[in-house]
């Protein structure tokens, strides 16, 4: 009887569906950058050692991540730990991969910390580890925060790529039912607006913050 | 072949006992790539005087007080501190670093301030001030506290405890800085053009928080400075400074109304615009 393209009761009842997918996406997202977070930072400080034996390998393995589709990690991780379920695939892969891009935030934080800060911590006769600790890494991670936040946006919306690995994320909410029902428009429509009530005022929060630091 | 280090290693017991002087430089060699800016420096400076380097631009005074912080590298030569040979040594004849744990048993006794303030943003005043006399001398938090309030007060700091620092104007922080160099207790002050950043009014007040330091402390202090005035009054001699050599040295006095160099003349023509 309905043979427009749109219908309003489709929307309202796939929405339930799809925050259940978004708590999901939610999660993910919280826990992938977590890890890019935490093992990005390490990731930058080893990058500092001025051994070769660990800034080679390191290099290597961070650009083989960056340069290789996140969809096909997720694919290949998922298919090689067939005893891991889908979700923890999804955010550790998130999480490893985001890290790559992390690192770079923390490089560039740490180097925007000004020289004089190190010089004054050797004329205070400062350990260095207590100069990272007390001094430069309180800086630095206000400088990165910024890009974390960016990053968290960035991977937010990419979870939908954890359909692939059967995740019940939001994005696959959405195509179920939308395979169920036939109302793929309202479904992924509805998909595509939650994905921006969200981003959308995280990134006005990232500019102020930005504004803020700057 | 004669060891360098010797003489200096056997007075090292006698450190507080005046004879051995509290800086040396020997036949000190600075590079930066092929630019020499010191070819084999000598000078040394007595416990407790207080020294004022003068000299055109890029004649190598602040690479002297970097070389004394550790800031900067040698190139050649030793610079020893009570008698202490402190970035280099000779073992042998073989010229030698010396291990940075050794290196930080001696910078404990040199302090310094910087043109730029260089105070911890992500700290409060008092923050700043505690954090090595806790952290690299061991003291305790209530004393390290007690030591910072009296040092705040001396530079008339005492309200700002508190604050941070970006809540503070550019004397304010220098005055911050003054006293936390000072709450290491440190037996050799430097002082690198501490006021050329600040606005000219403000110059004073900085000026004479050093002056009471110099008046009321025994530390040995190396300032490069442009308030020849100021100068003239802490100083007990001068280094005249041109590519990297002292081309002249004398009491404040003769330096600034009798100097004998003609290039010490023109450097002070130019300066005191006479
Ligand atoms: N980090 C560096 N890299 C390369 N060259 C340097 C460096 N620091 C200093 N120099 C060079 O060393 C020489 C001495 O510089 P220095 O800063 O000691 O001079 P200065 O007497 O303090 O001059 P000014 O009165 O301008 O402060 C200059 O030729 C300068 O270009
Ligand atoms: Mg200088």
């Amino acid at each position: 009887m309905n043979d427009s393209i749109w219908d309003w009761d489709r929307a309202w009842e796939v929405l339930p569906l799809l925050l259940e997918g978004l708590s999901v996406t939610i999660q993910i997202t919280v826990l992938g950058m977590l890890i890019a977070s935490i093992l990005g930072l390490f990731i930058a400080l080893a990058m500092r050692t001025p051994s070769r034996w660990v800034t080679a390998p390191l290099k290597f393995l961070v650009d083989f991540i960056r340069m290789t589709p996140l969809l096909v990690q997720l694919v290949f991780v998922y298919l090689l730990l067939t005893w891991v379920p889908g979700y923890v695939v999804g955010f550790v892969v998130l999480g490893v991969h985001y890290a790559t891009y992390m690192s770079e935030v923390y490089r560039a934080g740490i180097e925007a910390v000004p020289k004089g800060q190190w010089e004054a911590a050797t004329a205070l006769n400062m350990a260095k580890g207590r100069t990272w600790r007390a001094v430069i890494l309180p800086q630095a991670i206000r400088n990165t925060l910024p890009g974390l936040g960016n990053y968290a946006i960035s991977m937010f919306k990419e979870t939908p790529f954890l359909f692939a690995i059967s995740v019940n994320e939001m994005y696959k909410a959405g195509q179920d039912y939308g395979a169920n029902t036939f109302s793929y428009i309202e479904a992924l429509t509805m998909v595509g607006l939650l994905f921006l009530a969200v981003s959308y005022p995280t990134s006005l929060l990232v500019r102020r913050m930005e504004i803020r630091l700057a | 072949m004669p060891d360098p280090t010797n003489s200096a290693e056997s007075q090292t017991m006698t450190n507080t006992s005046g004879d051995v002087p509290a800086i040396e430089f020997r036949d000190v060699v600075k590079r930066f790539g092929d630019n020499v800016v010191l070819d084999g420096l000598n000078f040394s400076v007595p416990q407790g005087q207080r020294i004022t380097l003068i000299g055109p631009s890029g004649s190598g005074k602040t690479t002297i007080l970097r070389l004394l912080m550790t800031l900067e590298e040698l190139s050649g030569g030793l610079i020893l501190i009570d008698g202490d040979p402190y970035t280099h040594e000779y073992k042998g004849d073989k010229w030698v670093a010396v291990p940075e744990k050794r290196r930080r048993v001696v910078r404990n006794r040199v302090g310094m301030v910087f043109q730029q303030f260089n105070l911890f943003p992500n700290m409060t005043v008092l923050g700043n001030i505690i954090e090595s006399p806790i952290h690299v001398l061991g003291k305790s938090k209530a004393e390290a506290v007690a030591d910072a309030e009296r040092l705040l007060e001396k530079v008339g700091m005492s309200e700002k405890r508190d604050f941070n620092t970006n809540e503070l104007s550019g004397g304010q922080q220098q005055r911050v800085a003054i006293a936390r160099a000072l709450a290491m207790d440190p037996e050799i002050l430097l002082l690198d053009e501490v006021t050329s950043a600040l606005d000219p009014e403000i110059v004073a007040d900085v000026l004479d928080v050093l002056r009471e330091i110099a008046e009321t402390t025994d530390i040995t202090m190396l300032l490069v400075t442009h308030e020849m005035q100021f100068a003239r009054e802490v100083s007990d001699r001068v280094l005249m400074f041109d590519k990297g050599q002292i081309v002249e040295e004398a009491d404040p006095e003769t330096m600034f109304t009798n100097p004998t160099h003609d290039r010490t003349k023109e450097f002070l023509k130019a300066v005191l615009g006479g």
